[in-house]
C-alpha cells in the first residue's frame, strides 16, 4: 500500500502552483484526501482535535441514504413486475436485479457530473474539494422519478452545484437544499415529464401492462378523492414514487443512525412529522365543511397520520430539511423550522390542485426563511443579555 | 453565598499520561527568561541591559501604556542576552542565574493591616501585578481600576491538567494571606471555584463557589458567568492559584520566591509527574531525559493541549503556566483514516465506535484530522459551552467586524480558553481561537 502513498507524495510538486500539471491540482488533491486523512497539524490554537471530519460526516449520512436506496432498486423492479403482470412469477433477485440496472446509471450521472464540476470550480477557485456533494449526489437520484431521462438528471445536478450551492460561495454557504434545487429546476422546467401517470413506474415501449393499471402515485390518487393504498404497502414502500421516498420503513432506519451518531438533528426531524400531523388534523377538522367536493372532502378526511408515511414527507424530513447548512442553526429555531416545513408541506400537498407533493416546496420555502427565523431567535437572545444588565445594575 | 452550581454542557477528554502525585525537584536551572510575548497586547519598555547584574525582584522591563506595572527578574543572575524577532519585537529577556544572589527586600507586613494603596504599590514594584488578569480580554489588569470582584479558579478540568490542591499541600497559610491581599484590592469579594470535597474549601475571607461538571467547570470565565455575568463597563479580576502564593509569599517574607511546581505530563514521558522548579525556566531542564526515546516527532506544549504554546527544548516555561504536556506529532498520513470504526479514537461526536466502547483514556496527537472547512454543522459548539451564549453567532460578527453585534453577543465574557473545547470538536476545523483573539484585539483597540 505503501506505493501509493508514494506516488502521491512524488507527484505532489508537480501539480503545485506554476509548475507543469497545475491544472490537475484539485484532483491530485481531491484523491489524495479521499484515500490518505492529510499529515497537517494544528498550527495554531489547540493542539489535539477531533477525528471527526466532513468527509466522516457526508460518509454517515450516505450510509443512512443506504437502505432507501437498497429498497428503491427493489422497489423499481417490483413496481415494473406487478404493472406488467410478471409479479407472482419474478423472484426477488430478478426484481431487485432489475432496479440496480435502472437505478445505478441514475446515480452514476449525479455523481459523475456534480464531482466533475466541484473539481473544475476547486481548481479554479485554489481551494480543496468540500465533500458536500458526497450527499447531494445520492440524494439527486433518490428523489427523481425512475424514468427521469439521465440528460436531465445532468442538467439538473450541474443547475444544482453550480446556481444551487457554488454561486454562494461553495459547502457551507448555500440557501437552498442543492438536491432540492435539482427536483425543483426539473419540476418547473420540464413538468410534463416530472409529473402525471407514466414517470413513477419504470415501463418500456413493448412493455404490455395488466387491465386496471394507472401508473399514479397513492397522493395522485388521493387528490382525485380515491384512497386505493393500503398502510402496510405505504410504510413497507411497495408504492409508487420517486425512488427513494416509497419505503418509510428504510427511512426511518437511516434516521436511527443519523440520530444515533447525532449527525441529523432529531429536533428537526420530530418537529416536521409534529407539524405534519397537526395540519393533517386540522384538515380532518374541515373535512365535513360545506363548500366542499366529494373528492376533496375525502382527501381532507384521510387519517391524518397516512400523511407521514405517503409521498416524500418521511424522505424531506429525515434527510432534506436536517441539511446542516441550509435549515435553522440555532436550537429553538430548529424546533420552528421543522414545525412549518411539515404544516406548510401537508397544506400544499392537500390544498393546492398544481402541487400532489408539497414536500419539496415547503422545504424550499422554509431554507429561505430559516435565516430569519434565526435572526429572531439571536435578538431575542440579544434582549435577554441587556436585561440582564439593567437588573445588575439596578441591584449594584 | 455558598452554592453548588451543577453544569451539563462540556466535555471531559480523558488523555493518557496524567502526572503522578509525585514530586521530584528539578536541579536549578543555568537560565531563566521572561519572554513579553506571554503577555498579549504588552508592549515592553525594557530597564537593564545585557550584563546587568539583578537580583530576584529587579525590574527588566515595564509596560509602555502602564508604566508602574513592573515585570521583574524570577531568579538573580546576570542578564545575558535580550533576544528579539522581527521588527525588533523583544521575545526574551535570558537571565544566566546565580543561585546565591537572593532577592529583593520588600516591606514585610500582613495585608490586613495595609490600605489597597500599599498593597497595589508592593505588587507593582515587586513584579507580582502580571499575575492579575482581567474580564472582559484576559490581559494584564490596570492599577487604576477597581474590579467588581475577584474570580479564582481552585481547579483545572483541562486534559491532563494539575492537581491544585496536591501542588499546595501545606501551603494553604500562606494562600490565605494572598487571598487577604487580593481582597483589599476590591470593592466587592473574592470568589474562589472549588469542586466536591476540595482542600480550599476552608479557606476565609471569601465567597465560596462550588462547581460540578465536565471541562470547562474549571475555567474561570465559566464559574464567573455562572454566578455574575459581566456586563458592558463592568471588570472582574482573575489570578491562578499558584500565582495567589507568590504574593502571599511576599507578604509573609518580604522577600519574592518565583519557585513553582508543575506537572510534566503526556504520553510522550516516560513517568508524568510534578516537578519544582522556577517561573521562566528552560524547557529543556524539564523535560531533559525524560521523555520517550522514539523515532517520530513529538510536540512540546507550554500549557495544555487546549490553550498551551508549542515550545522547543531551547525555549522557556510559559509565565503563567504550571504544566508541560509532551504529545505525539502526528505529521503523517493515514490510509482511509476518517472511514475507519475507530475504537481507539476518542471523538466528541458519536461517530466513531469509541462512543460504544469506551476506554478510560485515550492518546491524541497533534494531527488536524482532516482539512478546514467552512462552518458547516450546526449545534456542535453550544453542547460544549455551559455559558448562555452564541459561540457560532458570536464568531461570525467577529469575521464580519460587527462591533455592536460582538458586544451584544458576549465578546465580553469569554477568552479563548472558554471557546477551546469548540475548536477541538469542530467537524470543520475552524481555528476558533484565532477568530476569538482577532475579536478580543478589535474591541481593545476601538472601545479601550
Amino acid at each position: 500500500m505503501k506505493f501509493i502513498k508514494n506516488f502521491f507524495e512524488k507527484t505532489e510538486p508537480l501539480v503545485q502552483k506554476g509548475a507543469k500539471y497545475h491544472w490537475l491540482h484539485s484532483v491530485h488533491d481531491g484523491f489524495f484526501t479521499f484515500l490518505y486523512v492529510p499529515k497537517k497539524t494544528s498550527k495554531s490554537g489547540t493542539h489535539i482535535h477531533d477525528h471527526i471530519d466532513l468527509k466522516r460526516t457526508m460518509s454517515i449520512v450516505v450510509l443512512a441514504l443506504v437502505p432507501a436506496l437498497l429498497f428503491g432498486m427493489y422497489n423499481t423492479g417490483f413496481q415494473h413486475f406487478k404493472a406488467i403482470g410478471e409479479i407472482a412469477t419474478a423472484g426477488f433477485f430478478e426484481l431487485f436485479l432489475y432496479g440496480l440496472l435502472k437505478v445505478l446509471p441514475i446515480v452514476i450521472v449525479s455523481y459523475g457530473v456534480g464531482l466533475g464540476i466541484e473539481f473544475v470550480f476547486a481548481q479554479f477557485r485554489g481551494h480543496e474539494i468540500n465533500e458536500g456533494f458526497l450527499v447531494s449526489g445520492m440524494l439527486i437520484p433518490l428523489v427523481m422519478p425512475i424514468e427521469t431521462p439521465l440528460w436531465m438528471i445532468a442538467v439538473a445536478t450541474a443547475f444544482a452545484v453550480i446556481i444551487g450551492k457554488e454561486v454562494f460561495g461553495g459547502t457551507g454557504m448555500n440557501i437552498w437544499n442543492p438536491a432540492l434545487v435539482a427536483r425543483a429546476f426539473l419540476f418547473f422546467a420540464y413538468p410534463a415529464q416530472m409529473s402525471g401517470i407514466k414517470v413513477w413506474v419504470s415501463l418500456s415501449e413493448t412493455d404490455k401492462v395488466v387491465d386496471g393499471f394507472t401508473g399514479a402515485t397513492p397522493l395522485a390518487d388521493a387528490a382525485a378523492g380515491h384512497l386505493n393504498y393500503s398502510v402496510a404497502d405505504a410504510f413497507f414502500g411497495f408504492i409508487p414514487g420517486s425512488i427513494g421516498e416509497t419505503s418509510t420503513l428504510a427511512i426511518l432506519l437511516g434516521a436511527v443512525l443519523l440520530i444515533i451518531t447525532g449527525i441529523g438533528s432529531w429536533k428537526i426531524m420530530v418537529s416536521t412529522f409534529a407539524g405534519g400531523a397537526i395540519m393533517g388534523l386540522i384538515l380532518n377538522a374541515f373535512a365535513g365543511s360545506a363548500g366542499l367536493s366529494p373528492e376533496i372532502a375525502t382527501y381532507f378526511g384521510m387519517p391524518f397520520w397516512h400523511h407521514l408515511i405517503l409521498g416524500g414527507f418521511a424522505f424531506g424530513a429525515v434527510f432534506m430539511a436536517t441539511d446542516p447548512v441550509s435549515g435553522a442553526q440555532t436550537d429553538t429555531g430548529k424546533w420552528i423550522y421543522g414545525f412549518s416545513i411539515g404544516l406548510m408541506a401537508i397544506l400544499i400537498r392537500v390544498i393546492n390542485p398544481a402541487y400532489p407533493e408539497g414536500m419539496m416546496l415547503a422545504i424550499l420555502l422554509l431554507n429561505t426563511f430559516a435565516p430569519l427565523i434565526d435572526h429572531y431567535i439571536v435578538q431575542g437572545h440579544i434582549k435577554r443579555r441587556l436585561k440582564r444588565t439593567s437588573v445588575s445594575r439596578r441591584t449594584a | 453565598m455558598s452554592e453548588t452550581i451543577k453544569l451539563r454542557k462540556g466535555l471531559n477528554i480523558k488523555l493518557k499520561g496524567g502526572a503522578k502525585q509525585e514530586l521530584e525537584t528539578l536541579p536549578f536551572p543555568g537560565t531563566v527568561a521572561l519572554k513579553p510575548t506571554d503577555f498579549p497586547g504588552l508592549t515592553p519598555k525594557l530597564m537593564v541591559k545585557t550584563d546587568a547584574v539583578v537580583q530576584a525582584g529587579d525590574a527588566l522591563f515595564y509596560d509602555k501604556y502602564h508604566p508602574e506595572i513592573f515585570f521583574t527578574a524570577p531568579v538573580g543572575g546576570k542578564v545575558v542576552s535580550v533576544n528579539r524577532g522581527e521588527r525588533r519585537k523583544i521575545l526574551e529577556i535570558v537571565i544566566e542565574t546565580n543561585e546565591k544572589s537572593g532577592s529583593v527586600e520588600f516591606k514585610k507586613a500582613d495585608p490586613n493591616t495595609l490600605s489597597q494603596d500599599e498593597i497595589k504599590d508592593l505588587l507593582l514594584k515587586s513584579g507580582m501585578w502580571p499575575f492579575i488578569k482581567k474580564r472582559p480580554y484576559g490581559i494584564i489588569a490596570s492599577p487604576l481600576e477597581t474590579p467588581k470582584s475577584i474570580y479564582i479558579s481552585t481547579f483545572d478540568t483541562a486534559p491532563l491538567a494539575p492537581d491544585y490542591s496536591f501542588i499546595l499541600k501545606g501551603q494553604l497559610n500562606t494562600f490565605q494571606t494572598g487571598i487577604n491581599a487580593l481582597a483589599k484590592l476590591t470593592t466587592g469579594k473574592v470568589n474562589l471555584g472549588v469542586n466536591a470535597n476540595s482542600a480550599f474549601a476552608g479557606i476565609k475571607n471569601v465567597v465560596i463557589n462550588t462547581f460540578e461538571g465536565p471541562h470547562p467547570a474549571g475555567n474561570v470565565g465559566i464559574q464567573i458567568h455562572n454566578t455574575s455575568p459581566i456586563n458592558k463597563g463592568e471588570v472582574v479580576w482573575t489570578i491562578n492559584v499558584q500565582d495567589v502564593l507568590f504574593i502571599g509569599k511576599l507578604f509573609e517574607t518580604g522577600k519574592v520566591d518565583f519557585s513553582k511546581t508543575i506537572a510534566l505530563a503526556g504520553t510522550e514521558v516516560e513517568n508524568p509527574k510534578y516537578y519544582k522548579t522556577i517561573l521562566g525556566a528552560p524547557i529543556s531542564t524539564i523535560i531533559d531525559r525524560k521523555l520517550k526515546n522514539v523515532d517520530y516527532k513529538q510536540r512540546i506544549i507550554s500549557g495544555n493541549v487546549l490553550t498551551g504554546t508549542r515550545v522547543k527544548p531551547q525555549n522557556y516555561l510559559g509565565y503563567y503556566d504550571s504544566m508541560i504536556t509532551v504529545i505525539p506529532e502526528g505529521d503523517e498520513y493515514e490510509l482511509f483514516g476518517w472511514s475507519l470504526p475507530g475504537v481507539d479514537k476518542f471523538s466528541a461526536s458519536k461517530t466513531f465506535f469509541s462512543s460504544l466502547l469506551p476506554k478510560k483514556e485515550y492518546e491524541m496527537n497533534a494531527n488536524l484530522h482532516g482539512g478546514e472547512r467552512a462552518f458547516v454543522m450546526s449545534g456542535q459548539y453550544e453542547k460544549l459551552v455551559p455559558m448562555d451564549i452564541l459561540p457560532v453567532h458570536l464568531l461570525k460578527a467577529i469575521i464580519v467586524n460587527d462591533i455592536d453585534k460582538m458586544e451584544q453577543l458576549g465578546i465580553y465574557e469569554v477568552i479563548g480558553e472558554d471557546f477551546a473545547l469548540c475548536e477541538y470538536a469542530c467537524t470543520s476545523k475552524i481555528k476558533v481561537q484565532e477568530i476569538l483573539k482577532s475579536g478580543i484585539d478589535v474591541m481593545i483597540k476601538e472601545l479601550g
